[in-house]
Formats: C-alpha cells, sequence, structure tokens
C-alpha cells in the first residue's frame, strides 16, 4: 500500500468533526508550529519539504511564501483557493467534504507562518454544502482555541473566514479570485504587481490551492525532510488525483509521486482499468488544459521510458509528445469517444468561461468552438484544421491570465496527435455523425500488464 | 439579460438583514462591497432568482451604485436575472461528465419536463439547464438544485425520472 498523508484517516467514522479529527492526531502541526517555531522555521520546513503548488501551476510554495513582502503596518492575508472548476478536476470537494479539519488546520499553519491575522477560504459557489461543512468546522476550532484571539496561548489571532464564489472558472486564477473577493467581476489583474506585493486589498496576499495547505499539515509534523523523501527527484510528497472519465473506478486517489501511469491506470489499487473491458484511446492527465495524449504516449515517453505520475516526466517531450500534471484531473477516454466533439466541449467551456477581457482570448476560443462545431457536425474542410491550429497560437501567450493558453493547449495537442481523426470528419463528414472513428493507428500498443 | 419586467418592490427581513450585517463583518473596514457576493447569494435563496429591485435593495445597503452589483450578477453563472422553476435543475455539460452519458441525460430532461434548455414548465415547478464542469467528474453525469445545491451523482434515465416525481411530491406536500 502507498503511503497516504492526506488521507489516511479518511475512512474514520466521525472525522469530519472536530473530536475525532483531534483524537487521530488532528491539530498537532498547530501545537508544534504555534508552540517551537518561529514563523520563519515553517517556511523553511515547507521549503526543504519540496512542495509545489497542486493546483495546476506547481511553483514552489515555499518560495511563493518567501516573497512575500512585509512592510510595517500593513496586513497580510492568506486566500485559500478553493474555487476548483478545472474540468476533470475534483480532489478539493473530496478533501474538504470528508477531512475539512485538515485545510483548516492548514489554514491555521499557514496563515501563522505568513504573519496573516485573517484569511480566507474562496469555495466555489456551487459548493454550498462544503461551505457549510468548513463553517462548522470553523467554528468546532474556535470552540477549541485553535481560533480567534490568542490561539493557544501563544499571543497568535487568526479569524476565518469562508467565501463562495457565484460560478466563473476564471476565479480560479489568483489575480481573478481576489477581484471576485473583493466583490468585483472575475477579471484577471495584469501582473505585476504580484500578489505577493499587493493582493487581497493592495495588501501582500499569498493564494494557495487547498491541497497545497493541507499538505503543510503533515509536512510541520513530520518534517520537510521526510515528506521530500517521497516522491522523484523535484516532485515530492503526494498527491491527489481526481481520476473520472471511462474507467472502472473513478474517484480520488492519494498516490505517491512517480507512480507509474501503467499502474495508476490498470491496477486494482488505483482505477482498476478502463470500463466497460474497453480499450484506452486518449488520457487528459492534469485537467482539461493540459495537452491530450494518445494511448500510447501516456504510457511511454517518446524515448520509451514508462511515464511516471511526476511533474517531470508527464511533461517528458515537451508539447510534442508530452503533457503536464497540472492539477492532477485525470481523464481517460475509452476507444468509443470521439475527440473532435470533446475538443469541441472543452473548447466550448472555454468560451463560456473566458472573462472576455483580452481579445485574443474573448474572440478566439469563439471562433475555435464555432469552427470545431462545423466539424464535429459534419461541414468541416481542411482549412478549417489549419484555420484552429493559427487560431490557438495566436491565442497562446497573448492574454492577461492563462485562461488563453488553457483554451489554446487542447485544440492544437488534439490536433497535433488526432489529425486523422479531424481529416475523417472533414471527408466522412455524413458517417460521422452515426459513428465513431475509433482507435487506429494510436491504439495502445501495450496489452495492460495488471 | 436584465429583467425589469418583474418590478415589485423588495423589503427585506430582519432576519436576511441580521444574516448580511454577520456578513459584511468579516471584512476590514471600507471594504464592505467584498460582501456582494455572499449578499446575492441570501438574496437568491430567498427569492429563487435576483430581481431589478432586489439588487438596488443590496447596493444601497453596501452603499454602493447598482451598476456595481449588476454587472457582478451578470457575470457569475450561478444568478438568475429571471425566474427559474421552483425546482431548477443544473446538469453538468462538460466534457468528463459527457463522456459518461451526460448529453443523453439532457436530452431526456428535456422530453420529459417538455421544455427547453432555460424555459420553465408552465406549473412553475421546474427549469433546467447545461452548466459547465461542477467539479464532480468521477461521479458523472451529475446534477444539482438550489439553493442548497443538493447534489444529484452517476444520473441514469430511471434516477433521473425518480428524482423528478419526488420534487413533484414534494411540492404537493408542500401545497
Amino acid at each position: 500500500m502507498a503511503r497516504k498523508l492526506l488521507l489516511t484517516h479518511i475512512n474514520v467514522p466521525g472525522i469530519r468533526t472536530f473530536d475525532v479529527y483531534r483524537q487521530k492526531g488532528g491539530y498537532r502541526a498547530v501545537e508544534k508550529a504555534l508552540k517551537t517555531l518561529s514563523p520563519d522555521d515553517v517556511v523553511e520546513e515547507v521549503k526543504k519539504s519540496g512542495l509545489r503548488g497542486r493546483g495546476g501551476a506547481g511553483f514552489p510554495t515555499g518560495m511563493k511564501w518567501s516573497f512575500l513582502a512585509k512592510p510595517e503596518g500593513v496586513p497580510r492575508y492568506l486566500v485559500c483557493n478553493a474555487d476548483e472548476s478545472e474540468p476533470g478536476t475534483f480532489k478539493d470537494r473530496y478533501l474538504m467534504t470528508h477531512i475539512p479539519h485538515a485545510l483548516i488546520e492548514g489554514m491555521i499553519v499557514a496563515s501563522y507562518a505568513l504573519g496573516a491575522n485573517t484569511s480566507y477560504i474562496y469555495v466555489r459557489g456551487e459548493m454550498m454544502p462544503q461551505v457549510r461543512i468548513l463553517e462548522r468546522a470553523i467554528a468546532e476550532a474556535k470552540q477549541a482555541g485553535f481560533l480567534g484571539k490568542n490561539i493557544l496561548a501563544t499571543g497568535y489571532d487568526l479569524e476565518l473566514y469562508v467565501q463562495p464564489g457565484g460560478g466563473a472558472y476564471i476565479c480560479g486564477e489568483e489575480t481573478a479570485l481576489l477581484e471576485s473577493l473583493e466583490g468585483k467581476r472575475g477579471n484577471p489583474r495584469i501582473k505585476p504587481p504580484f500578489p505577493a506585493v499587493s493582493g487581497l486589498y493592495n495588501c501582500p496576499t499569498v493564494v494557495n490551492n487547498v491541497e497545497s495547505i493541507a499538505a503543510t499539515v503533515p509536512i510541520i509534523n513530520d518534517g520537510g525532510e521526510e515528506y521530500a523523501k517521497i516522491g522523484i527527484e523535484r516532485s515530492t510528497g503526494t498527491k491527489l488525483i481526481s481520476a473520472g472519465g471511462n474507467l472502472n473506478k473513478p474517484g480520488v486517489y492519494e498516490i505517491e509521486l512517480g507512480l507509474p501511469v501503467e499502474e495508476f491506470i490498470y491496477s486494482e489499487e488505483y482505477c482498476g482499468g478502463v470500463a466497460n473491458g474497453k480499450r484506452l484511446k486518449a488520457v487528459v492527465a492534469g485537467g482539461s488544459s493540459v495537452p491530450i495524449l494518445p494511448a500510447n504516449l501516456i504510457l511511454k515517453t517518446l524515448k520509451g521510458e514508462s511515464r511516471l505520475m511526476t511533474y517531470e516526466s508527464l511533461a517528458d517531450g515537451g508539447f510534442q509528445s508530452g503533457t503536464m500534471l497540472g492539477s492532477g484531473g485525470f481523464i481517460a477516454f475509452d476507444e468509443d469517444q470521439c475527440i473532435v466533439r470533446n475538443t469541441w466541449n472543452f473548447t466550448r467551456f472555454y468560451h463560456h468561461e473566458s472573462c472576455g477581457q483580452c481579445s485574443p482570448c474573448r474572440e478566439g476560443t469563439g471562433w475555435m468552438e464555432k469552427v470545431l462545431h462545423k466539424i464535429e457536425h459534419g461541414h468541416g474542410t481542411f482549412s478549417d484544421i489549419d484555420l484552429l491550429v493559427d487560431v490557438a497560437k495566436k491565442i497562446e501567450g497573448n492574454t492577461i491570465c492563462p485562461l488563453g493558453d488553457a483554451a489554446a493547449w487542447p485544440v492544437a495537442s488534439a490536433i497535433r496527435h488526432f489529425r486523422d481523426e479531424f481529416e475523417w470528419h472533414v471527408t466522412n463528414g455524413q458517417e460521422a455523425q452515426t459513428r465513431n472513428y475509433g482507435l487506429a493507428h494510436y491504439a495502445d500498443p501495450l496489452e495492460p500488464v495488471m | 439579460m436584465l429583467s425589469v419586467k418583474h418590478n415589485d418592490p423588495v423589503e427585506f427581513t430582519d432576519e436576511l438583514l441580521g444574516k448580511f450585517a454577520e456578513i459584511v463583518a468579516r471584512y476590514p473596514e471600507g471594504r464592505q462591497k467584498s460582501a456582494l457576493l455572499p449578499i446575492l447569494h441570501e438574496v437568491q435563496a430567498v427569492y429563487g432568482w435576483l430581481s431589478v429591485p432586489a439588487m438596488d435593495r443590496v447596493a444601497a445597503y453596501l452603499g454602493i451604485e447598482p451598476i456595481e452589483v449588476y454587472e457582478v450578477a451578470t457575470f457569475y453563472t450561478m444568478f438568475f436575472l429571471r425566474p427559474p422553476g421552483k425546482y431548477a435543475l443544473e446538469v453538468c455539460r462538460t466534457g468528463p461528465c459527457c463522456l459518461v452519458g451526460a448529453e443523453r441525460i439532457m436530452k431526456h430532461i428535456e422530453t420529459r419536463l417538455g421544455v427547453k434548455e432555460g424555459e420553465v414548465t408552465p406549473d412553475g415547478l421546474f427549469s433546467w439547464r447545461g452548466v459547465e464542469c461542477l467539479a464532480a467528474c468521477g461521479y458523472g453525469p451529475v446534477l444539482q438544485i438550489g439553493p442548497e445545491y443538493t447534489f444529484y451523482e452517476n444520473l441514469t434515465e430511471e434516477s433521473v425520472d425518480k428524482l423528478i416525481d419526488e420534487l413533484k411530491e414534494k411540492a404537493a406536500a408542500i401545497g
């Protein structure tokens, strides 16, 4: 069995309550940090752990914390990004639903490290049940003296609040999230200044993903060096993977980074193989934004090495033959899925979620959606395929925030790896309405060994 | 998008105003605009949607311009700017859910309720619409119903029928 750090007690009845969580060793990290470590010591431990942001970008969390400006007399804020909206990703919902105190405990530790006395958890509005769960957990923690004034008689004060969003993917982008938290439309800000200097209410602010914050609890309990022993190279620790699509056992799994992708898909401990005895066609490994890979390339790199669940291994080969770990939203496509239809679906999503601030994204996503709709419905031409590549290229890198890139990559990668399927839709427009293209040359060349 | 047909004046109850005050207290002095989204959720939970008079009231309460409320209410997809059905079914229509049959479920809901996406059944009980990823991709197809945002997972045609029947009974029981 793989080591678990976040979901160790997931099956303990009542773990959602403070009492049971505490009995299972909860809030030890708060005691240790507040009583025996200075805020800088906590930052140092997180640096040593090698923890990288679990929301998608993979930026080292400790380094992000050390960038926080600390001008005299200006409040600093920690904001937790729980606006989980990346298609394919549902790990934060799972964590908040079942072990809300893991997030609350992490928020206290991280707020202490950053010197924040007021912190917010920005939860996407659709997760109203989770908002209520977190509010209850906060009330329990406060009752027990872990929040509020003079926590554990250490002189440290912290108030923690939950803020519901309004249903906008873009608010997962940290500056859009801060705008939204200030009661405005979620339009990303131009950077610099970065939130570390000027964030919430123009004060120095750190925005971290739910899982990153929860991971600080085992890091403080066991020490950063111990955490860094798990995983491979610069991919340390454990990661929550949301597995969805055509899998026998979809769900949230905590893996040790470095697990082979093949084992994750086919072993009984994890996804248990492709559903309904079908074969694997493609995988989106890190949420809808990352490049889609055909089955052969997700299982092995171009060099023939086994592909691992790490930031580095999934990115091996760059965008030509690799992808990204992203948020860990792992979507499996069986042989009967249509790549063109899925690409159209994803593009519709990005068009719908574009905030409209930058023309390349606002216009480009809509344009791509229309062209993909046309190809999917049997009216496409060969030049439409090239047009898509061209539009995607012109969105990428030309927008304030990464939503533009996120919209461009799925289209560019689908055409890169599945061009023959797009062309088949053009030449067999009518037939494409009634049957799918199937596996073709990118069929899984490997018999599953598990 | 703003509906001006429904101009009934709105008076917030003391209970609701109490909730507003609790929310505003979460933010630093002078930053009460931060309370806008949580307050709009509270208003929608009571009225089912956000009318212009209700938004104007919120603006007055927070000491901001009405346009500041409108621009937020029109940006975030969770806010209804015209009355939906008493039970507004919101089905996830994004990639992972579609891999496991969300399009079929939406078609079934359309047939079963006899109204198109965004429309309300003549009895006012139901409306439905497709929404983007609800972050429950492992349990798809999924739908949610406000204001509690109760979740229904692993939907089939049968489970959708059962849900609609149950909601009808519930509505009849409430009267």
